[in-house]
């Protein structure tokens, strides 16, 4: 308890602590968001007719949500901790740190106000108007000062991996964020792209599958290479393999977003260049996952004890699962089956329900009671149940998405004797309706969890300071 | 693309394949200056990496994506300007109009370069194109009451025109309905025939500006008057002065450019079937804006023979079972 104590004055530990809650919060707002809009694609009335309730409107809330207030708080929250720990310094700067936490907070309620309004750019991903687009890249070269000059001022000689990672996300966001968002205001809520047909096309989908590649790979890989060693006790399993699948990740993904225009205007090289990256991504993608799991060597049994391992390598094969798929999918004629059906859904939550909010839960989990100086978690078995709540969830959703998705995609193409089409677009939505309320369970699994997560969050925080011992550990079966 | 991007292009994708394979080939020897197995010898807020060797299997998977990618990008495009030893492309890149894409798709075939979109309907047409030949043999009036050709008539149409006519064919606003016996350009096999294969253009003029306001509302009233409806009788009788410059096309009785054999497509004014809506106001906004429709033409699209089938499935829907 001593070292947890003398470091909370050493490291800025307040900054960590009001972006891990936020965390939690965000977590139950857009999964909750999510649980709604799902059940709104099996029960249309549910938008009971009220335009900022409709599905339209909601789903981008729904995104931004998970991914910038969810996601990227967690970011937030790890690389503030990992940085100052990895490096052996106080943050370069309390009061911009904090400036980061305030500004990000205030970003995320105008998303969740304006969305619902229908104020949208209508790129997807980046759907905010361009004054909340100002906000951001402010804030995010705020952040990008206090983690590199946090860097700069280490007192260590090495910059530890995970560092790597969040510096690649952190810069490569900034970079993406700005160059799509440039746009021609011609009101405070009304703007337009300065790019036109198939460039702003592409330029949206370099944008988009980075944010996927950076922000929901490359910061996430960050925290598994912090985290997933802590937690199991033990070593990094590979130096060199860090190296080579950081570097290769890094320059890979820049290249992948064309695979999300296959068989449209965009130019014949322009796909084939995305596809032949995408496809080699998978080996760089895949390095990350054997490097987390080969880092429990000698430390397997801790999962039949530790909840909070498990999710941590329940998201690497997560991980590593939608890391085959993505790649496999970018193959035109796999894409011909697989684009504008629910298996790019199914794979899209894959990635985000399995790895993202596994691997951030689990971090999470590890944080709190660090960060409110306790020995562990107010309840080790509700962390526990939420693995299980979580899990189902997620497995649900995914095996709702593929069956749902591979039969919208057969019923799409499939042909008549005479050639003419054998189904109409409605019959495909008739029989997707039972995957849709099997995804909808599963989402309110999810959403369950994070509840219970919440609660057992709460009461960690407001045990007396040091009450919550190791020993509670004794007390999971 | 200019040269200056093709190269850009080319040699920004070699370089970065290139630093790949070069890191790859680097880290599969062991410079860091310990043992394999053992730590590196830093550490990181008690976090040691250990200076373990690349798996094999993993490094062979690289390998493998490597030789896949050189093939790749050597037989389709992909290197900038580069087009392929297999002379792929997806669909003649480039045309605007279906003129262009017919001559594109000839020299595509000419020149031995293997166009996907093409040869996918090319394929298709030596399947399916003998079934639509068979029946476009046989007349119109037959097929209406094959039940067959109809069942694939119907397939046609909802791939082809329930996007504006509805699923049922009864149209909507701005859509005629084609189960009813109220024709535009006529309702004869031939007549319709030659609608789907040519297209139509349709244009009511407006005539805000000659009438004004007050005769807008005067010619409303006569309009509504003739198929029946309640309206102020004086207002009527004004619109009738002037109904003289609408005849033109819907004829002194206002029963249409078909009544008459006039090949405008102008509407019965008198059988209360309202293309763009029947209330007071919708005739006002017709007469105050005029109203342009548009059929699109089939022929270069679907072919004829197809054409051939879809009028037979037509021209069935308001005929009396």
């Amino acid at each position: 308890m001593s070292q947890t104590v003398a470091s909370q004055t050493e490291y800025n530990y307040k900054v960590v602590r009001q972006f891990a809650i936020m965390t939690v919060i965000w977590g139950i707002v857009g999964m909750g968001v999510g649980v709604l809009i799902a059940a709104q694609l099996a029960w249309p009335a549910l938008n009971f007719d009220t335009p900022w309730l409709t599905y339209s409107r909601l789903r981008p809330l729904h995104t931004n949500a998970v991914i910038f207030a969810f996601g990227t708080s967690a970011l937030f929250a790890t690389s503030y901790y990992v940085v100052q720990r990895t490096c052996q310094t106080r943050l370069f700067s309390d009061k911009l740190a904090a400036f980061t936490f305030w500004g990000w907070q205030a970003i995320i309620v105008s998303a969740a106000i304006t969305l619902p309004l229908g104020i949208t750019t209508s790129k997807e991903y980046a759907e905010l108007e361009w004054p909340i687009d100002i906000a951001i890249a402010v804030v995010w070269v705020t952040y990008a000062v206090v983690f590199f000059g946090t860097l700069i001022k280490r007192k260590v000689s090495h910059i530890y991996v995970a560092n790597w990672f969040y510096a690649g996300f952190i810069i490569t966001v900034a970079v993406l964020h700005i160059v799509n968002s440039m746009a021609v205001p011609v009101s405070l809520t009304k703007s337009y792209s300065i790019y036109a047909g198939a460039v702003d096309a592409m330029v949206q989908w370099w944008y988009g599958h980075n944010a996927v590649g950076f922000l929901l790979t490359a910061g996430f890989l960050g925290m598994m290479y912090y985290f997933v060693p802590k937690q199991a006790g033990r070593p990094v399993y590979s130096y060199r393999l860090s190296v080579v699948h950081f570097w290769a990740l890094v320059s890979l993904y820049i290249w992948a977003g064309p695979h999300h225009l296959h068989y449209t205007a965009l130019p014949d090289w322009t796909q084939s260049l995305g596809m032949v990256m995408s496809v080699i991504l998978f080996v760089p993608s895949w390095g990350g996952m054997i490097n987390g799991i080969m880092t429990l060597s000698g430390a397997w049994h801790k999962l039949r004890t530790d909840p909070v391992l498990r999710f941590l390598v329940v998201s690497l094969s997560f991980y590593g699962m939608s890391t085959f798929e993505g790649p496999m999918m970018a193959i035109k004629s796999v894409n011909a089956l697989s684009h504008y059906t629910d298996w790019t859904v199914g794979h899209v939550h894959s990635g985000a329900l399995g790895w993202v909010a596994m691997i951030s839960i689990g971090a999470i989990y590890h944080l709190i009671p660090a960060l409110f100086a306790q020995g562990n978690m107010y309840s080790v078995k509700l962390v526990n149940t939420h693995f299980w709540l979580h899990t189902v969830g997620v497995v649900l959703y995914i095996v709702a998405m593929w069956i749902s998705g591979v039969m919208q995609g057969l019923m799409w193409r499939a042909v008549n004797a005479d050639g003419t089409l054998m189904y109409s677009f409605v019959q495909s939505l008739e029989a997707s309706k039972p995957f849709y309320i099997m995804r909808f369970l599963g989402g309110v699994f999810i959403v369950v969890g994070m509840l219970v997560m919440a609660y057992n969050v709460f009461r960690t925080v407001t045990a007396k300071s040091g009450s919550i011992t190791t020993d509670a550990n004794a007390q999971m079966a | 693309m200019t040269s200056f991007w093709s190269i850009w292009v080319i040699v920004l994708t070699l370089a970065c394949l290139a630093l790949i394979f070069g890191l790859l080939l680097w880290n599969l020897k062991n410079y860091v200056g310990v043992k394999e197995g053992e730590s590196c010898g830093h550490e990181f807020d008690g976090i040691e990496e250990i200076n373990n060797p690349l798996p094999k299997w993993w490094t062979y998977m690289f390998f493998a994506t490597f030789v896949w990618a050189v093939y790749y990008l050597a037989a389709y495009p992909g290197l900038g300007n580069w087009q392929g030893l297999a002379k792929w492309t997806s669909s003649n890149q480039g045309v605007t109009s279906l003129a262009e894409s017919k001559k594109a798709t000839e020299e595509a075939l000419a020149a031995g370069e293997k166009v996907q979109l093409d040869q996918e309907i090319i394929a298709a047409e030596e399947r399916f194109g003998p079934i639509f030949e068979a029946f476009a043999k046989q007349d119109i009036e037959t097929l209406a009451k094959d039940e067959k050709a109809l069942e694939i008539g119907q397939r046609l149409f909802s791939q082809n025109c329930a996007q504006c006519h509805g699923s049922d064919a009864r149209g909507g606003t701005g859509f005629p309905n084609l189960t009813d016996k109220d024709w535009l350009y006529g309702g004869t096999p031939d007549k319709i025939k030659e609608t789907l294969l040519h297209g139509r253009i349709a244009a009511m003029p407006p005539w805000k500006a000659a009438l004004g306001e007050q005769g807008v509302k005067e010619m409303t009233a006569f309009v509504l008057s003739l198929s029946g409806r309640k309206v102020n009788q004086k207002d009527a009788d004004a619109g009738k002065a002037k109904f003289a410059m609408c005849a033109a096309c819907h004829g002194m009785d206002g029963k249409g450019s078909v009544a008459h054999n006039l090949p405008f497509g102008a509407p019965n004014l008198t059988d209360n079937i309202w293309l763009y809506g029947g209330s007071q106001r919708a005739v006002e906004e017709t007469l105050n804006n005029g109203r342009a429709g548009v059929m699109p033409a089939w022929k270069d699209i679907l072919g004829e023979d197809k054409v051939h089938l879809l009028t037979a499935y037509v021209y069935s829907l308001s005929q009396d079972k």
